[in-house]
């Protein structure tokens, strides 16, 4: 297929997965934020949901000080903001438009009226009364949207791309949210065993949909070593590191004409192996900042590989 | 011809005595049928097709509008009724006459211009015209087809006779309309179908494609069709996207392509593949920085080389634009005569050329009745409709005439066939026009009707899209 179609329809899926995983970031937080706590704290925490996306100087530059609603607003419906929820769903709906000559007819429509419908639920002030019913809304619709795409597309390249865009984009976030507590607090101790950091950690695994699945897989009390685990490790957690990358090397197979030659199946491989075959232990948790620091720069790193190999070349 | 009759409608009889109005015979069911509906539930069917449209994401582009403006082109529910024996009629009409343009384009790049050596034509009405392309001169086309697809605009006046008000031989918009007006109103009215029997349009894509294979160039066993677009900012993309996925071909960008060696590829992700025929939906000057406009990257870096060398059909060819300037057009009829020995069948308006010293000190002095137009214009733009212009615009625009009498023409202002439209008050008749869109490659062919586009203003003529225009389902309507 054309490199600049596949370009639009990784980008379309990546577009997408960043919005719900947005979404999620906030969501998650919101809830956080009506347990008691002290003001600093929650401050803090809204800070770190800036610093993930890497937008604390952008929010500062058009706001004075920190505060939940306006944090909300900014991430979700401020179309100056290019990681804004409204954002994401704009330049994905940018991209699928340009390609719907390989979308299913479905699938167009899934994302074009997701684009419609989130700027009239933004456009109207109520939202703000409630901003978890929006949240819960662009959950269903990234749902929708990838549940379209694998129950309609043809399993052909434009699949696989899309794929291969949804995946990279998740491993990337869950490395994010892994490291918040370091962002949050400077410190990314995972053997730390406050009692008021239940519901930190609890947040973050709810912000991954990964509640139930911890005490399902541990039938233990949650410790930041074992949440590592959950999320780098166990390749049946859909959201860990791993799965994401077992899903990127089988959509890569499927792409690349020949597998010894192929930069971005070597890119990705090195790092499945290395993720598969860490241990997780005590004597790895103060690394794992710095482990998670590396992680993203290699997914940013196979990004670009994909784009060179594959795509259109990312300008420098 | 006159403005104060009432002009002749698509689907009614000229008023009775009492000022009602019948059906005419072809579409008294029909008449009957849309009489019977509640107004409630029209209203409804209205808003129905409004969200289909939008859903399908059937909207045109506003240029210099915030992203995501679309707009929907209004869409009529009551059909546009052709009767079998008038499209018959039409249909051999047109099929001449895009004849004829194919061959006076042949002549022209190919033969010498055996027309103009025979005084039918001026010469430096061709070789003078900014429209004229030396630059494929002596290019030997498949087939000889240059123009691939017509879009023929017809209006009718009087009692209902058929003109040509223009040909669009460059890149002709507005076939997507035609065929997603049928499918929305078979979505909408099923029974309707099931009670006429309206000649099919959809198989319209599959045509094209035919069409476009058959002018490969010799040798190509399976040849590779795409669709070349501007880009999602051009105001027709959806129809760009829309054509190829119904052709299952790919749309690209001229940046997708490149050429090597005198051949035309496409990048993909598994590396080049080699282009055949390109449906361009791009202007001749910006396909080609390197022999067009240099600043324009919209094209592809060697393709009229490519081109000239036959080693790919690009459809329309280049040049086309000669054969339907508005200056060219009087002279129509003659090459029907010229190349096919044929009267022609349907007539053109008659036209006055401005830069003809007779001619021009005639639409001088009846200005306020006239139509005068820019040879080079298109979209409703650049033009003076006499009867609906106020004292000063027409003066406005004897000073431009004046300043350059060769770049207009002028016409009488016909007495457009109306059609019954539903607008606020009602059902009131409303101005429409009609474009047949006809394929050319080893033979010609078209599917039957066209895109109806009407004029939502009251007394408007302008049925452009641009200008506030609708459209209509068209049908071609046998008996049951």
């Amino acid at each position: 297929m054309l490199s600049r179609l596949a370009d639009h329809l990784f980008w379309m899926s990546r577009y997408i997965e960043r919005a719900e995983n947005t979404t999620r970031m906030l969501d998650v937080q919101h809830q956080a934020s009506m347990l008691p706590g002290g003001q600093a704290m929650a401050n803090n925490a809204w800070r770190a949901v800036l610093e993930l996306s890497e937008l604390e100087e952008r929010y500062r530059a058009s706001h004075d000080e920190i505060a939940s609603d306006r944090v909300i607003g900014f991430m979700s419906a401020d179309a100056s903001n290019p990681s804004s929820i409204l954002s994401c769903l704009t330049a994905a709906r940018e991209n699928a438009r340009a390609v719907r000559v390989v979308l299913a007819p479905d699938l167009w429509e899934a994302v074009n009226s997701t684009f419609l419908e989130a700027k009239t639920m933004l456009r109207h002030p109520s939202w703000v009364r409630d901003p978890s019913r929006f949240f819960e809304w662009v959950k269903l619709r990234s749902h929708l949207c990838r549940g379209v795409m694998i129950g309609t597309m043809l399993k052909d390249e434009a699949y696989f791309f899309s794929r291969i865009g949804t995946f990279l984009e998740r491993a990337d976030n869950t490395a994010r949210i892994l490291d918040v507590k370091y962002l949050a607090h400077g410190s990314g101790d995972f053997q730390d065993k406050d009692r008021a950091d239940f519901y930190f950690w609890a947040s973050v695994l709810r912000s991954v949909s990964a509640f139930e699945i911890y005490r399902k897989v541990y039938r233990d009390v949650i410790t930041p070593l074992k949440i590592a685990e959950l999320l780098i490790q166990r390749a049946d957690m859909p959201r860990s590191l791993l799965a994401c990358l077992n899903e990127l090397m089988i959509n890569l197979r499927a792409v690349a004409s020949e597998e010894a030659s192929s930069a971005s199946l070597r890119v990705a491989g090195r790092l499945q192996a290395e993720v598969q075959y860490l241990s997780i232990d005590a004597k790895f948790a103060p690394e794992i900042h710095a482990f998670l620091t590396r992680f993203l720069s290699e997914t940013h790193f196979l990004g670009a590989k994909i784009s060179e190999e594959f795509l259109v070349p990312i300008a420098a | 011809m006159s403005l104060h009759e009432v002009p002749v409608d698509e689907l009614l009889a000229q008023p009775m005595a009492d000022g009602s109005r019948p059906a005419k015979p072809h579409v008294e069911k029909l008449w009957k049928w849309l009489e019977s509906q509640p107004p409630e539930l029209l209203e409804q069917a209205k808003q129905d097709a409004d969200l289909l449209f939008r859903r399908a994401g059937i909207t045109f582009n506003v240029y210099g509008d915030e992203a995501g403006a679309e707009r929907l082109i209004p869409f009529d529910l009551i059909p546009r009724v052709l009767a079998a024996e008038e499209w018959n009629q039409l249909e051999r009409g047109l099929h001449q006459r895009v004849a004829a343009l194919n061959a006076f384009l042949e002549d022209i790049y190919n033969q010498g211009g055996q027309i103009i050596k025979a005084g039918l034509i001026p010469p430096e009405l061709i070789y003078a015209n900014s429209q004229y392309r030396p630059e494929v001169s002596g290019i030997k086309l498949p087939h000889q087809v240059w123009a691939h697809i017509s879009g023929i605009d017809i209006v009718r006046a009087g009692q209902g006779e058929f003109y040509v008000l223009e040909d669009n031989l460059r890149v002709p918009s507005g076939v997507s309309y035609m065929i997603e007006d049928r499918k929305v109103m078979m979505r909408l009215f099923p029974d309707l179908f099931a009670r006429h029997a309206v000649a099919p349009v959809e198989h319209y894509p599959d045509l094209l494609l035919e069409k476009l294979r058959s002018v490969a160039p010799a040798g190509v066993e399976d040849p590779t069709v795409v669709i070349l677009t501007p880009g999602v900012f051009n105001s027709a993309y959806f129809e760009h996207a829309y054509l190829a996925q119904q052709m299952g071909v790919e749309l690209v960008e001229g940046s997708d392509l490149f050429v090597s060696d005198q051949r035309v590829y496409a990048k993909t992700t598994r590396g080049p593949r080699r282009i055949d025929v390109i449906y361009r939906r791009i202007d001749d000057d910006f396909l080609d920085p390197l022999v067009f406009r240099a600043d324009s990257a919209l094209g592809v870096p060697g393709l009229v080389s490519a081109f000239r060398e036959g080693r790919v059909t690009i459809c329309n060819a280049i040049g086309t634009g000669i054969a339907d300037d508005k200056a060219v057009y009087p002279y129509v009829p003659e090459m029907i005569r010229f190349y096919l020995s044929e009267e022609p069948i349907l007539s053109n308006v008659p036209t006055h050329l401005c830069r003809r010293p007779d001619d021009l000190r005639y639409v001088l002095d009846h200005l306020p009745e006239l139509v005068v137009k820019e040879t080079h214009g298109a979209g409703g733009y650049g033009m003076l409709i006499g009867p609906t212009s106020s004292k000063a615009q027409i003066e406005e625009f004897r000073a431009r005439l004046l300043a350059n009498p060769a770049n207009y023409i002028a016409q009488p202002t016909l007495a457009l066939s109306t059609c019954p439209t539903m607008v606020e008050e009602g059902i009131a008749p409303r101005h429409v026009d009609l474009r047949p869109f006809v394929l050319s490659g080893r033979e010609i062919a078209m599917v039957p009707g066209g895109l109806t586009r009407v004029a939502l203003k009251k007394n408007s003529l302008v049925v452009n899209s641009s200008q506030g225009g609708g459209t209509k389902d068209t049908w071609v309507l046998h008996h049951a």
